[in-house]
């Protein structure tokens, strides 16, 4: 099946600083996943369960949280909260028989670096391999 | 403040079935401090309202509102400004709004999206705990402020049973026996002495098994 999956990233300003800088195109050069549309926010902390579902429910077939490392969030425990709140997300995902892992955190060193590149790699493999969200369905 | 949790998303998209517009309707009472039912979780629920129906095929138009409360008639008569726009009303409240809605909605449909559990507080941040089971004749001014109506798995009213072990229930290992804490708490307050009379046999009428309980303050009422 000849699928291109929507695949949605929130990621902290630390944690993405130069991933993003010169308007993303290190990033693309990188080989990062061209089907990732990456959002930056101040801190993973401020997102909320809402933004993860809302985004579910715009059409991406996965959704990945990228936060700093548990022991050195920059905001302390911004991302200790975003994986509580990922975790909750993912809890609802299986009451409704989804797979949950279409929703993943990670925790990151900020900064440009492999891992950063592997994680979009590992979520579009994985989501190619889940196939289309099941939200996707068309209404009858 | 009444502790709840939200019910299984399974019951609820049951519950909802064939709707085609339904207001998830918050309330900032109680359910908002115990993080069950406030805007916040009204919000998700809608979204996973939403995204359970799409998942089955069907579409419905899924709106948040609130109330400051759903257990008084004058919030719940502002309910008239959405008449007619909603096939059903899913109450994030507890049971209590969930009521006062049937009750003062003759003709609407309100359903609960909450597990109503128990009266508790915060015992710190994310966890409950049930403190008191509203039983109509409260005994704390003997038990050094701890309720062994709420508290004891089985109520009792003269000591701890004999499951007591290491100052831990037989029912529930992690709960501490209220017994042995007010027998510790008695102590520390020089007032052991007091648990040597005993209470005498408990009259249930007040904890409603009597039927539905109802106060009246005259000096209220107009």
């Amino acid at each position: 099946m000849n699928f291109t999956p929507d695949i949605r990233l929130f990621t902290c300003h630390y944690a993405s600083q130069q991933s993003c800088a010169e308007g993303g195109t290190v990033l693309r050069g990188l080989n990062f996943p061209a089907n990732i549309t990456l959002t930056r926010l101040v801190c993973t902390g401020r997102l909320e369960e809402t933004d993860l579902l809302k985004a579910f429910e715009d059409g991406a077939d996965g959704v990945y949280v990228v936060g700093c490392p548990t022991d050195s969030c920059h905001n302390v425990k911004g991302s200790q909260r975003a994986a509580k709140r990922v975790a909750s997300v993912q809890k609802a995902l299986a009451e409704l028989d989804v797979e949950p892992e279409r929703l993943r955190m990670y925790h990151l060193e900020r900064g440009l670096h492999p891992e950063f590149i592997a994680a979009g790699e590992e979520m579009d493999a994985l989501i190619r391999r889940l196939g289309p969200s099941p939200f996707c369905r068309k209404a009858a | 403040m009444i502790v709840a949790e939200r019910k299984p998303l399974a019951e609820i998209l049951k519950m909802v079935q064939g709707c085609k517009r339904i207001l998830v309707l918050a309330c900032k009472g109680c359910v908002t401090v115990c993080s069950a039912g406030g805007e916040r979780e009204a919000e998700i629920l809608a979204s996973l309202v939403r995204l359970g129906l799409q998942k089955e095929g069907t579409n419905a138009e899924v709106n948040t509102a609130s109330l400051v409360r759903q257990c008084d008639k004058e919030y719940i008569d502002s309910l008239d400004q959405y008449k007619g726009q909603y096939d059903a009303i899913l109450s994030t409240a507890c049971g209590v709004g969930v009521n006062f809605i049937a009750n003062l909605r003759p003709t609407e449909h309100v359903y609960p999206a909450l597990n109503t559990t128990f009266f508790g507080g915060s015992a710190e941040q994310g966890i409950w705990k049930e403190m008191c089971a509203g039983c109509g004749h409260c005994v704390l001014h003997f038990t050094g402020g701890l309720c062994p109506v709420a508290r004891c798995a089985k109520s009792l009213m003269n000591g701890p049973c004999g499951g007591s072990v290491n100052g831990r229930c037989e029912i529930n290992a992690e709960t501490d026996c209220v017994w042995q804490m007010i027998y510790d708490r008695m102590g520390r307050l020089e007032r052991q002495q007091e648990l040597t009379a005993s209470a005498p046999i408990r009259d249930w009428s007040t904890a409603g098994h009597g039927g539905p309980r109802k106060r009246v303050r005259e000096d209220l009422t107009v």
